[in-house]
């Protein structure tokens, strides 16, 4: 009995968390359109619900009765796999992320280490899912993804070492809790432009969407799906840009804290701040997307290699020594 | 205890079976995604011994970069295609006396190891002494590893640098007639180096030379 309730209790609180990202992934996916039309001077989705809210629902509808084509010659298994491992890959790295100072599904101790190995099992997904097509296209597609997304996570990675200098902690609340004084975006200005750019190419977002280039491999490692198979991809890739952009916020922004300590601020209930801040990297992702016109591929590894890379290894030595220099490496 | 005994018996089950699968399976791209589900599920077991660094680690290290590398190698070469033929064709059986060799080696290897805490037990006691008991094991790893294995752990470091330039030094060729893009060239670039204004005579032409 006392396991029963145990579970039932456990499995409310990953609803309350996984709902929420849902709803918030048909949203976002709406708000995408509508950003990159206004860019454009175009209306954008308008016509379902009000201002084209529901355009997303509508779309899953139409995913879910469309027939899913399975080809003759792929590994089916595998093919099957693909998007679920995709889905499920992104929507498990939620469980650490702080919502608030109480708010939060598990409050391990190495969490940011554990997002950023969830978001590194994340190219099994699409490496799967390009072989498993027996396909030309979705094959090239998904050994450039791999490529480019194995070069980013090194950079990322760093970036992320950075932070947890200044903190001291791997656990995702204390960062956010060593950020009251100031947001590390300040102090690590140059190393917030980098991650943010990373997480562009770590989620496969334009301008480095290399892997789904229409012109060069129709729709890349998704070539082959249809339906819902197809949406469940889809939905995992808009579930990475929001977790990447919550990873942006709690590392830099300042998580779930307000700008400024006045009590004005004190109205506002703490996810909401989070909220905001997601929705403000969000929309620079959005922004970026209609903006920028796509890397060629050599430049993109030039890029992560022989620009971040090194400069964010130069900023660890730096900002180690600076620490260490002023006494000021945090003392756990 | 029982969801815990559940649970440690529920992955060491998955990570024997996939062990065994990584052998048995006859595409090889399936023991590549067997072996990858073999290195979870290790890793979950780590994580249940409270050891949750080194379960992070392996995720990241092995998972998410090694294994990669492996799939990267196995889909490029087509050996998927391959039957498995092991015993039947007299190249391969001839790497069967070397795989023996190094697995028994191994085996022995590991069985020394057990052994010595067996007949040493002090010297895990020595270990957990030298530890802080009430801080994470991300605090307590660091701390031996800077401290007392620092050498050690450095001189990992400087054979792992050896062996990334060695590959790099090995696969490493220069290319006759490559075009590469020169970013400080591409931008001083001016307009009157790349344009001119040529009048042109009708019915005369106008010679260029390149």
């Amino acid at each position: 009995m006392e396991y029963i309730v145990l579970l039932f209790s456990e499995i409310y609180k990953i609803l309350y968390v996984l709902i929420p990202v849902l709803v918030s992934v048909a949203m976002i996916v709406w708000l995408d359109r509508r950003i990159w039309a206004f860019v454009q001077k175009r209306r954008g989705p308008n016509v379902v619900g009000p201002f084209g809210l529901f355009q997303t629902l509508a779309d899953a509808l139409k995913y879910i009765f469309k027939e899913i084509i399975i080809p003759a010659s792929s590994n089916k298994i595998i093919f099957i796999l693909a998007p679920i491992v995709t889905m499920t890959l992104a929507l498990i790295a939620w469980a650490v992320i702080p919502f608030s100072e109480d708010y939060v599904l598990a409050d391990i101790n190495v969490g940011i280490l554990y997002i950023f190995a969830i978001s590194s099992l994340g190219v099994y997904g699409i490496i799967m899912g390009g072989w498993a097509s027996n396909s030309k296209y979705p094959f090239l597609g998904s050994v450039r993804s791999a490529a480019q997304m194995v070069s980013y996570e090194v950079s990322i990675g760093v970036i992320i070492i950075n932070v947890l200098l200044c903190v001291g902690s791997l656990n995702l609340s204390d960062i956010v809790l060593a950020q009251e004084k100031i947001w590390f975006v300040i102090p690590l200005f140059p190393m917030f432009v980098i991650f943010f750019i990373s997480s562009l190419a770590e989620t496969n977002r334009p301008p480095f969407d290399l892997p789904e280039a229409e012109a060069e491999l129709v729709a890349g490692y998704q070539t082959e799906y249809s339906g819902m198979m197809y949406a469940m991809f889809w939905l995992g890739e808009y579930a990475n840009i929001l977790l990447m952009c919550a990873l942006g916020s709690i590392l830099f922004l300042g998580g779930w804290l307000a700008p400024m300590d006045i009590p004005l601020f004190d109205i506002v209930p703490p996810p909401a701040w989070l909220i905001l801040k997601i929705l403000f990297l969000f929309v620079l992702f959005a922004l970026i997307k209609a903006i920028v016109p796509r890397y060629r591929y050599d430049q993109l590894m030039k890029l992560g290699w022989k620009v971040f890379l090194p400069f964010s290894l130069i900023w660890v030595v730096l900002t180690s020594g600076y620490l260490l220099y002023f006494d000021l490496l945090p003392v756990y | 205890m029982l969801a815990h005994a559940i649970f440690f018996y529920f992955f060491s089950f998955v990570a024997i079976i996939s062990a065994i699968m990584v052998t048995a399976s006859k595409n090889t791209v399936h023991s590549v995604f067997f072996l990858i589900l073999d290195f979870i599920s290790i890793s979950c077991l780590f994580i249940m011994i409270g050891a949750e660094f080194l379960g992070m680690i392996m995720l990241i290290v092995y998972v998410g970069a090694v294994a990669v590398l492996f799939l990267f190698v196995v889909m490029m070469l087509n050996v998927a295609l391959q039957k498995n033929q092991w015993f039947k064709s007299s190249e391969t059986s001839t790497h069967i006396p070397v795989g023996l060799i190094v697995s028994l080696i191994i085996f022995f290897e590991l069985i020394i190891v057990i052994g010595g805490w067996k007949y040493k037990p002090d010297i895990i006691k020595n270990f957990s002494d030298s530890l802080i008991s009430n801080s994470t094991n991300t605090h307590t790893i660091g701390s031996v590893l800077y401290t007392e294995y620092v050498h050690l752990f450095q001189i990992s470091g400087m054979i792992l640098l050896v062996a990334m330039i060695g590959a790099i030094v090995l696969t490493f060729r220069k290319r006759e007639g490559v075009k590469r893009q020169n970013y400080f060239s591409q931008i001083s670039r001016e307009k009157n180096q790349g344009v001119e204004l040529v009048e042109v005579k009708s019915n005369e032409g106008v010679k260029i030379d390149v």
